[in-house]
């Protein structure tokens, strides 16, 4: 916005946010009816951005809710006239034999996918930051996972875990281990999908620790040096406090994907055996669109409830930030 | 890890696509139905064969029906799952299309909806179909569309496997029989067999002939009868007749399996009777026994031609030609060569594709004895029946439950969501 004029001579604020450009000699009134229209063309240039939030974010969300608190059938949702049933299917969702498992799963799932990608993202960042020969190759590679399509990388997952021409089980054997049912154990079952996440999640977790890591000074580092720390107290003491708010970002965003993902559990497993590896995202999925009836009314419950977990956590990631520019 | 097809976004995606649909019937409200502001000359013709582009034999033989009736037919095609929900979608909307094809179990939860006329309003006689395969379309005495063609399971068999083996197909006559076969072939070291238990509706529609081959019905899953052809099921992975891959495997896996000619037999459709005659071995069909002999009733497949209500009536005289136009017995046969996985649902049409394709013979039998799976007044029901089925198969196949327990489960639940 900021246009200076080659007819206005060099300004008094070089980066000062003077809304009303150049201050040029001017009647006394004309400021103060350029601010009037100023401000309706700021209302009118938000006007897009508010009609985008309202349908792409407000009304689907209503929506979503509105589907959860009636009673939806497919009549009724193509005729009309859903029964109002207030929290009736929040506790139909929380009362069913599967939320405990579907609960359970989601949590293990969630958890252990966001720890393992963390870990061995840092790891990787950590040991990209030190720039050796080709290094730029080979981070380039650990972006893959990332770029293939996921109906690709899931596919290609349930075929290496196959119980009994997957290359795994086809690995094992060479080293005289016996089959074991990947994908259809219903104890191994949730791993085999954690895995798969993980490898997905490395590369996102990779490429921002990575650019935090960019950020801390290597003049740090060399004080460190110079009072005697090693690469281990390094670590501890200068990487890690200095990564927190990129960690703490990096850990919020993963938590959010990791928690409605259903498309590689899909592919892989379709929440199977049985509901042994069915999160609540999955369970959601497979009432809306995994059956020959659609059941809105349950599914737009259960994602509701994802919302909030989601929501839960992104008070925590505010209420940290906080204490953190506090103290 | 950065999914897109979350609950989340699909219910913001459907939310978006309702505003979407809304803008253009809220100015065009008073023309009704579909064809939406486009002049009567076009029709709009939804099916669920996007495997089948512009150009393609059978996009051909759309527009044909339309030239006939003196129209142009505007055709979209959908994924088979995707059909179902757009339809309801369009629906809501009052934006349905002129005709609909859809897989016969989705016919009765449209007809629900009230969003299909039905055959009889329309005057249209169902008299020439085999009862059989219209009763997917039956919804308290009343048809909701005519199937334009019908598959269905059989039990397909690699010959090379089998003549080493030293089992004869046709001594295949009950559950006894075919296990001994079973035992035959894996004894001469092969793989015996392979079917599709995933959990989806795929995995109940594998099971089905079993379940109805042992005489259990699907208002009584806990029946000791469903609880023997669960065991039949579980005793080939336990005894090793059948890989452990079945858990996850759909039709179509199933169907790569058996192609690599590792395996004696492979429960399959209609569908794969191309595929069997390009396999690199020598395939034959037989009808899945029933559990005590004779041949069990298989789910059919297919899909109805549905006609959706408008608002203005005057399009029905030109969509029934449409509709005329696919369902004369030689426009079934010729559908059914088009796709080569149809067998016509009329005798007159079942008569006329023996004479030109003779082979089909054992197809046009299955056909013939085929069950449906949302009859006998299931209707919405079915779906809700057939998942927690399909979950207790699961269960017993992955051996986290006794095919009894986890059908007593899956009864409690079909009760609970089905009353």
């Amino acid at each position: 916005m900021e246009t200076t004029t080659p007819a206005a001579p060099p300004a008094a604020h070089p980066g000062g946010a003077a809304p009303g450009g150049p201050a040029k000699p001017a009647a006394a009134r004309r400021p103060r009816v350029r601010g009037r229209s100023t401000q309706w063309a700021a209302f009118a240039f938000l006007l897009p951005l508010v009609a985008y939030l309202l349908a792409f974010y407000a009304y689907p969300l209503y929506r979503n809710v509105d589907l959860s608190l009636h009673e939806y059938t497919v009549r009724s949702f193509v005729q009309g006239g859903a029964e109002f049933t207030g929290l009736a299917n929040y506790r139909d969702v929380v009362g069913a034999n599967a939320f405990g498992t579907a609960l359970r799963n989601t949590l293990v799932f969630t958890f252990v996918s966001i720890a393992a990608q963390y870990a061995i993202g840092l790891a990787l960042a950590v040991f990209f930051r030190a720039n050796f020969p080709l290094s730029g190759l080979l981070r380039g590679m650990f972006l893959i996972p990332w770029l293939l399509p996921l109906i690709v990388s899931g596919s290609t997952w349930a075929w290496m875990l196959n119980s009994d021409n997957g290359i795994v089980n086809a690995a094992l054997e060479a080293f005289g281990i016996g089959q074991v049912n990947w994908l259809t154990d219903p104890g191994w079952a949730l791993t085999s999908v954690i895995v798969a996440n993980i490898w997905l999640g490395i590369p996102f977790n990779l490429v921002i620790l990575y650019s935090g890591l960019q950020n801390i000074p290597d003049e740090l580092y060399e004080a460190a040096a110079l009072d005697g720390a090693n690469a281990w107290q390094q670590f501890w003491r200068i990487t890690l406090p200095m990564l927190r708010p990129v960690s703490a970002i990096t850990l919020l965003l993963g938590l959010v994907y990791t928690l409605k993902v259903v498309d590689i559990i899909w592919i892989m497993t379709t929440g199977g055996p049985g509901t042994s590896s069915t999160t609540l995202a999955v369970w959601s999925y497979r009432e809306a669109f995994g059956t020959g009836l659609p059941d809105f009314s349950p599914a737009a419950t259960l994602g509701n409830l994802l919302i909030l977990m989601a929501l839960a956590f992104g008070l925590l990631y505010l209420r940290l930030q906080r204490r953190q520019e506090w103290s | 890890m950065i999914s897109l097809s979350t609950p989340v976004r699909a219910a913001g995606v459907l939310g978006a696509a309702l505003l979407v649909m809304t803008a253009p019937t809220a100015c065009s409200s008073n023309t009704g139905g579909s064809g939406g502001d486009q002049s009567d000359g076009t029709y709009t013709w939804w099916d669920p064969y996007p495997q089948h582009a512009k150009g393609s034999d059978w996009a051909k033989r759309v527009a044909a029906c339309g030239d006939e009736a003196g129209v142009t037919i505007e055709r979209t095609a959908y994924d088979t799952t995707a059909l179902t929900n757009q339809a309801l979608l369009a629906a809501q909307e009052g934006t349905a299309p002129d005709v609909i094809l859809i897989d016969n179990p989705a016919v009765s939860t449209l007809a629900d909806t009230g969003m299909l006329t039905t055959m009889d309003e329309f005057g249209l006689d169902t008299a020439g179909v085999d009862e059989n395969l219209l009763a997917a379309g039956v919804v308290d005495g009343k048809a909701y569309g005519i199937p334009i063609g019908a598959n269905t399971l059989g039990l397909y068999y690699n010959a090379d496997v089998l003549d080493d083996a030293g089992v004869d197909p046709a001594a295949i006559k009950d559950w006894d029989t075919l296990t001994a076969a079973l035992k035959k072939v894996t004894d001469a070291g092969h793989k015996g067999i392979t079917f599709a238990g995933t959990n989806t509706e795929e995995g109940s529609f594998q099971f089905l002939p079993w379940f109805w081959g042992a005489g259990a019905d699907l208002r009584d899953l806990d029946s000791a009868e469903a609880a023997t052809a669960l065991e039949l099921w579980t005793g080939w992975l336990e005894q090793g007749y059948a890989p452990n891959s079945v858990i996850n495997n759909s039709q179509n896996t199933t169907w790569e399996e058996f192609l690599t000619g590792d395996f004696g037999f492979g429960v399959n459709g209609t569908w794969q009777v191309n595929s069997a005659a390009e396999a690199d071995f020598r395939t034959g069909v037989v009808q899945i026994p029933g559990r005590d002999g004779g041949v069990a009733p298989t789910p059919t497949g297919g899909e109805f031609i549905t006609a959706p209500v408008q608002d203005d009536g005057s399009r029905y005289d030109v969509t029934q030609q449409i509709v005329e136009c696919m369902t004369t017995p030689e426009g079934m046969v010729e559908t059914a060569t088009t796709f080569a996985y149809y067998i016509p649902p009329t005798k007159a049409g079942q008569g006329q594709l023996l004479q030109k394709n003779a082979e089909l013979e054992p197809w046009v039998e299955a056909v013939r004895t085929a069950r449906g799976r949302t009859g006998d007044n299931l209707g919405t029901d079915y779906p809700k029946i057939s998942e927690p089925l399909w979950t207790a198969v699961q269960k017993a196949l992955s051996g986290s439950a006794s095919p009894a327990d986890a059908l007593r489960e899956a009864q409690a639940a079909a009760e609970d969501e089905a009353g």
